[in-house]
């Protein structure tokens, strides 16, 4: 072996690497983990904590495929965390609803959850379309304007705090070596194969290297001829007062957390790297809030912030190996906390074994280039 | 445990679970109790532990009380007044849900 240094270098301790770098460790794999600086884009800190899978996937069957199967491998997760570390991630699937605020919203709804169904073919796809009356037996909170919504079993919530806390201490209890303030400058395909990655912190050498560094992804990935378009976009959080349990199922754009407060999201802006909060993108996800649950305008906001969710020109994932120096890999999505699980007990495994499977090519870098689109 | 520095203020009455208890003017609601030798203002919804007054300045949400009845108020950043009616906060807050008739 050529190199002296670690099996795998995974490049971005955020959920994408942080589950990446848990998987490889559990498998017995020499890992380290370069992490930033606390003031790094975190979109990993800035998420709404929803493992969900309803509407994903339009298009895209595969992606419908591989969420709901890391909703199903959460439970699998949510154990091996505890299991290595004593930390639970709250995970829970009650089903989740997409409420509708009129008789429009409603019919489009049922029409993208029909179109899944179909596309998932033997597979199914169990969703119910919810009249006035029954949304309010999962949801009594929702108010007058509420015409209906879907569900699916599929759906759930974690602490993606937790989560994060949760991978870090087991990727060390597993033995990984976790290396905080070492943003990673430049990546080396070392001549025999293998890489050198240089950090703030000096050199690491690796036989692997993982890209998972969310922003930081595009021009590290030009550093071992991966072309990775990700683009920052802004969404906006408003977090409020605790209160008793008010929503036994999540939302998409409003949930209740296990300890009590309640979530508001979920605005999509194009604001380049700024993160900075808006007072009235805060009033556009506060008055949606509002209508859907008329109770949540006595409650006071107690905190609110900013994030970049780390898009691709699709929406979709990017998993990849660079063809010209193979053991390079990139691994990037804005569903870190839905995927955790997939890419901890599995995509982790594509590592180890050199090889992405062939299921999952329609998640790689090829499908933007427009020579071979053509 | 806690003592007031010499203060000329004047002092209000204010009412705490029942018991009438004295304020300098201008006191937050937080150093009004804790100068009462309250220091557990209220009951986390997680664990149901005690808990009192953290950072006196807005962050912790440690202080929590309940004042003339609404619940959840920061207890340090709002100033006692006179014939206030302050309770501790017990676990969450309770809200009603919508109910269509």
């Amino acid at each position: 072996m050529r190199c002296d240094g670690y099996d795998v270098v995974v490049i971005g301790a955020g959920l994408v690497g942080g589950a990446i770098a848990c998987g490889l460790a559990r498998a017995g794999q020499r890992v380290a983990v370069l992490d930033e600086e606390d003031a790094a884009y975190r979109a990993s800190r800035g998420n709404f904590g929803l493992v969900w899978v309803q509407g994903k996937g339009v298009g895209r069957p595969e992606y419908a495929r591989w969420s709901r199967a890391s909703s199903e491998r959460w439970f699998d997760l949510s154990e091996a965390l505890v299991e290595d570390c004593g930390l639970a991630p709250c995970y829970a699937r009650p089903g989740g609803v997409v409420p509708a605020l009129s008789d429009d919203e409603l019919s489009d709804l049922d029409s993208m959850l029909a179109g899944l169904g179909q596309a998932a073919g033997n597979a199914g796809y169990e969703y119910e379309i919810l009249d006035r009356s029954r949304i309010r037996e999962l949801l009594p909170a929702c108010g007058p304007e509420v015409a209906g919504g879907t569900w699916t079993p599929y759906d759930g919530q974690a602490n993606p705090l937790k989560l994060m806390r949760g991978l870090h201490a087991s990727l060390v209890a597993r033995g990984a070596d976790y290396l905080s303030g070492a943003r990673a400058d430049g990546i080396q395909p070392l001549p025999g194969g293998g890489f050198t990655v240089r950090t703030a912190r000096g050199a690491i050498s690796g036989n692997k290297v993982v890209i998972a560094a969310g922003h930081g992804s595009k021009a590290l990935g030009a550093m071992v001829g991966l072309d990775v378009p990700v683009h920052p976009e802004h969404g906006q959080i408003l977090v409020t007062e605790r209160v008793a349990p008010l929503l036994d199922h999540p939302t998409l754009n409003i949930r209740q957390t296990d300890e009590g407060s309640l979530l508001l999201g979920a605005s999509q802006e194009d604001r380049g790297f700024d993160t900075s909060v808006l007072a009235r993108t805060s009033r556009d996800i506060a008055h949606r809030a509002v209508r859907v649950f008329p109770c949540v305008a006595a409650l006071r906001v107690v905190r609110t912030w900013g994030a970049l969710r780390v898009m691709t020109p699709d929406g979709f994932p990017i998993y990849d190996q660079s063809k010209a120096h193979p053991g390079a890999f990139v691994f990037t999505c804005h569903s870190g906390v839905t995927l955790a699980a997939n890419h901890a007990l599995e995509a982790s495994r594509w590592v180890i074994e050199g090889r992405i499977p062939e299921e999952m090519a329609c998640f790689s870098t090829d499908r933007f280039d427009v020579s071979q689109a053509a | 445990m806690f003592r007031r520095l010499p203060d000329p203020a004047a002092i209000v009455t204010f009412d705490f679970e029942g018991a009438t208890f004295d304020a300098c003017e201008g006191d937050s609601v937080a150093a009004a109790l804790l100068a009462n030798g309250v220091l557990a203002f209220r009951t986390t919804p997680v664990s149901g532990t005690p808990r009192g007054p953290w950072c006196l300045i807005g962050e912790c949400h440690e202080c929590l009380v309940e004042i003339d009845g609404e619940p959840n108020r920061q207890a340090c950043m709002i100033e006692v007044r006179a014939d206030m009616r302050v309770r501790r906060q017990h676990g969450a807050r309770m809200v009603a849900g919508w109910r269509e008739e």
